[in-house]
């Protein structure tokens, strides 16, 4: 009985070898005069990279002589910001919201003080929160508080899985307080009101846009402005209108670079060149083609046709995203109590 | 050594079959699986039982074991009848109708989750139909069940038909001989030998129902207290980097989970014992 | 109660066919019913999958089949499936066999941990792997300074992918063995034949049919895992998408027509599979 045993551990032994041994064999070489990127972002940031990574490469090779090949890795926000910390070797990260950040920075893989690395909060773009409504705005929304009248129905994300829709609740609650004296209460009771009429909460901003779009479900989606312009290019300008309310919020995706996996792997110096381009005319331009507000004046006054000026809060206004996180979104906090009776 | 081996059975193998099997066991699920255990810093017993009781948990519990169930229920019938038509009869198509029972393993969930949902919202093919009626099936609990059903329909289908297979045609002859009626011979004599497999393909759908993600946020809607499942309660505290109330929350569903199997299979056994 | 049997199946017929058969329109009846059920649980979906695949015709099909990136998805779903379905039969066999032909205490037990990984929910599956190997976990720090990447990378996908197909063979295998006793292999045994003789002499050909089941059953979650998937892969373009993770990223780029394109090669995949199956089948039928 013994040896048994024995032949069965050495059996299994062999096979956990030999899975090792193919799954180690693939990993791959690299040569001296170029270089690998791995950029972690989130959801709507896909073909935005994707152009501005051709754009960099070239500049890159033409300035130093060495090819950079950059990798990318898109998913919810907060589901990215957890891999980096888990372990996947980004060496930038780009994100919906500071928050993620700071969670990476926490675990010791960022420096303090990612945010002053670069100019504009180290948001080279940004983004605002607006409506968009079926051709015609067949139910004449035009402002936050249209949202909560009669039987429209609303359609955002589920803001604790989603980074993004994180910023739609908070452009709604600040319309709230300028609207009702600052008073937290009646902004408390607005938001309240608001996700009374959203019939469906999706995990993510895409799995909302495709519940509006394609179920034609709802009759006004909140949604960031890119993604907004980016839909009615993508899926019908035929079929839906875009709605800017009088007020919302200044959404600043950040990037850093991850500084302990880029000084292990000795890439800190294009890096850093990949993130910084980024503020450059031609990465400006890449970034507004692409449906986010440039932060360059040359360029805010081309695209001003594209990005309505409106009244834009920031997120200061809640004291940062820890706090705001820390009140609204948390278990228990804020955005539960909507949900949850007597709490 | 030799008494255990009489005890046993004359069989050769044990030792290298169980070894192996509890080694690979380990491996692959066991550790870890402890390591979710383990791994529970910042969870104290407080803050469990504060987790464990709270209304929304509850709720998403409530929804997920009550359309699983329910999905699974409905699988054991249809995946009976399935299984009784691939292994009885003969007809036209026969090949590729058993092709397609296993077509549900092998969709990417999400791509399943999608696909319901074209068909029942409002506007799809079957919900724009039900709609007049006054039924809605996206987004309430009756569409989660229709995701789980089919996500779980295979498990039934494929470990009942085996057993049917083998099943020996003696004692249904015996029955018939002796006078007995085609559907009284099905129910008295070849039902209970089919009840061991059936609670196993019932049990995995179930367990399988319980744990499901992908395709069930596409139909639920995602209602807090209303069709929002347990996993879906997980993710969202994982995303929040709750890594202990995310652990919280998976533990108490793999608890429960494994004592309902735990249960279902000590009578499957019993069942097992009594068709003999 | 015997008088009550209706005999008007004819007489001529003799009591085993009769007793094994059901009267035609019974018959007719139940397969028109399964039919039925089928079609609405499992064809409508499939159907929905192929009819938005080709929603733009198939010049855009064959575009999202043959992209680079789909094509590199395909080959690491492949080779994932390779890797991870035999681990598991081998584990199904010994494991079935420990079972089923030897009486031990905590049998209930132990068939209840092998169903596990079924109750655990996908997410789950894929986050306690990234517990012990990831850079926080367990072996994160060994394995950190000798560069050897686990979770997001192939292995991650292949631990993840194991645990979430690791009792399709066993289940399978167990209420089919538990059902055919030991009578034959414990003959044969005592006769005199070895171990090894006897599982593939006796066993063997006694469980194909459920072994093949479970097999294909693996095979088919193996190719179509996503959650578990998805938690341990790190979505790198190129390198670490499986097929299922590819059709979410085109289904998230409002590509829905490609999304679900590949979402038919996964189906066309199963398909191979079963096509195998049934060359095995005629093979073995003599």
């Amino acid at each position: 009985m013994k040896r048994g045993f024995k032949r069965g551990i050495v059996v299994s032994l062999v096979l956990a070898m030999s899975m090792v041994t193919a799954a180690c064999g693939s990993s791959s070489g690299k040569s001296d005069n170029s270089v690998e990127l791995l950029n972690v972002s989130y959801d709507p940031t896909r073909e935005l990279y994707e152009s501005y990574n051709k754009a960099f490469s070239a500049y890159w090779e033409k300035e130093k002589g060495q090819k950079v090949t950059i990798k990318q890795s898109h998913g919810g926000s907060g589901k990215q910001g957890r891999a980096v910390i888990d372990g996947l070797k980004a060496d930038v990260v780009t994100l919906a919201l500071g928050y993620d950040i700071d969670a990476i920075q926490k675990k010791g893989l960022i420096n303090k003080g990612w945010q002053s690395k670069f100019e504009k909060n180290s948001s080279p773009y940004t983004s605002t929160i607006v409506f968009l409504v079926r051709k015609g705005n067949p139910k004449g929304i035009k402002d936050w508080n249209d949202l909560i009248k009669g039987d429209i129905k609303v359609i955002t994300p589920n803001p604790k899985t989603s980074g993004g829709a994180r910023w739609n609740y908070l452009a709604a609650w600040g319309y709230a307080l300028h609207h009702n004296n600052n008073d937290q209460n009646k902004a408390k009771e607005f938001v309240q009101q608001l996700y009374q009429h959203v019939p469906v909460l999706d995990t993510g901003a895409r799995g909302a846009t495709t519940t509006f779009v394609e179920r034609e479900i709802g009759d006004v989606l909140i949604a960031w402005e890119n993604e907004a312009l980016l839909s009615v290019k993508q899926l019908g300008p035929d079929k839906l209108d875009i709605v800017y309310p009088s007020e919302s919020i200044l959404a600043e995706p950040p990037v850093a670079v991850v500084d302990k996996n880029v000084d292990k792997k000795g890439t800190r110096e294009v890096a850093e060149a990949y993130l910084k381009y980024l503020y450059s005319e031609e990465g400006q331009k890449i970034a507004a083609e692409n449906f986010y507000r440039p932060t360059l004046e040359s360029l805010k006054e081309k695209y001003k046709d594209t990005f309505k000026d409106i009244k834009l809060f920031t997120i200061d206004e809640f004291g940062g995203w820890a706090k705001a996180q820390a009140e609204h979104f948390s278990d228990g906090g804020v955005f539960d109590q909507i949900y949850v009776p007597g709490k | 050594m030799k008494t255990i081996a009489t005890k046993r059975g004359v069989l050769p193998g044990f030792g290298l079959t169980m070894g192996y099997s509890v080694l690979y066991l380990s491996l692959v699920v066991l550790i870890p699986l402890s390591a979710l255990l383990l791994n529970s810093t910042g969870l104290t017993w407080g803050k469990f039982w504060d987790i464990a009781t709270d209304a929304r948990v509850l709720a998403s519990f409530k929804v997920s074991f009550l359309t699983a169930a329910a999905a699974g229920l409905i699988d054991a019938v249809l995946g009976l009848l399935l299984a009784w038509v691939l292994v009885r009869y003969d007809f036209p198509g026969k090949s590729i109708f058993d092709a397609m029972i296993d077509l549900p393993f092998a969709l990417p969930t999400a791509v399943a989750g999608v696909s319901l949902t074209a068909i029942y919202s409002d506007k799809g093919w079957i919900g724009s139909l039900l709609e007049p009626l006054g039924i809605q099936v996206a987004y309430t609990p009756i569409g989660i069940t229709l995701a789980l059903m089919f996500i779980g329909i295979p498990f039934v289908v494929r470990t009942v038909q085996p057993v049917l297979e083998e099943l020996e045609s003696e004692v249904e002859e015996a029955a018939a001989t002796l006078g007995s009626g085609r559907v009284r011979t099905f129910l008295v004599v070849v039902l209970p030998q089919l009840y061991p497999a059936l609670l196993t393909g019932f049990a995995l759908a179930f367990s399988r129902g319980i744990g499901e993600y992908g395709s069930v946020v596409f139909i639920s809607g995602n209602m807090p207290m209303k069709t929002e499942i347990a996993p879906l309660l997980i993710m969202s505290k994982l995303e929040q980097f709750d890594y202990a109330g995310a652990t919280a929350v998976a533990l108490l569903l793999l608890m429960i989970s494994f004592l309902l199997m735990l249960i279902i299979n000590t009578l499957q056994h019993r069942l097992r014992k009594t068709a003999r | 109660m015997a008088g009550s049997v209706p005999m008007t199946s004819g007489s001529s017929m003799n009591p085993r066919t009769r007793s094994m058969k059901e009267t035609s329109w019974v018959k007719w009846a139940l397969i028109g019913l399964a039919a039925l059920v089928l079609l609405w649980l499992i064809v409508l979906p499939l159907i929905v999958v192929i009819t938005e695949a080709l929603k733009q015709g198939w010049d855009v099909f064959l575009a999202a089949i043959v992209d680079p990136d789909a094509m590199s998805a395909l080959r690491l779903t492949l080779l994932v499936a390779v890797i991870t379905v035999p681990l598991n039969t081998i584990f199904g066999v010994a494991a079935a066999w420990a079972i089923t032909k030897f009486r031990f205490r905590g049998k209930q037990f132990l068939i209840t941990l092998i169903d596990l990984p079924f109750a655990v929910s996908p997410v789950i599956g894929g986050m306690i792997y990234v517990l012990v190997y990831g850079e926080h976990g367990w072996l994160g720090g060994w394995l950190d300074s000798h560069n050897i990447q686990i979770i997001f990378a192939l292995p991650g996908i292949i631990l993840a992918t194991l645990f979430i197909t690791f009792p399709f063979v066993a289940r399978e295998l167990i209420p089919l063995m538990e059902d055919q006793g030991q009578q034959e292999e414990e003959a044969a045994v005592t006769l005199g034949a070895k171990g090894w003789t006897v599982f593939w002499k006796i066993t063997l050909p006694n469980i194909k049919w459920g072994l093949l089941y479970g097999v294909i059953l693996c095979n088919a979650r193996a190719m179509g895992e996503f959650g578990a998937v998805s938690v341990v892969s790190g979505h790198i373009r190129g390198e670490t998408n499986t097929l299922p993770l590819h059709v979410e990223i085109l289904y998230n780029e409002y590509q829905f027509s490609a999304s679900f394109a590949v979402a038919s090669l996964l189906l066309v995949l199963a398909l191979v599979t079963l096509v195998l199956k049934g060359w095995f089948a005629r093979k073995n039928a003599h």
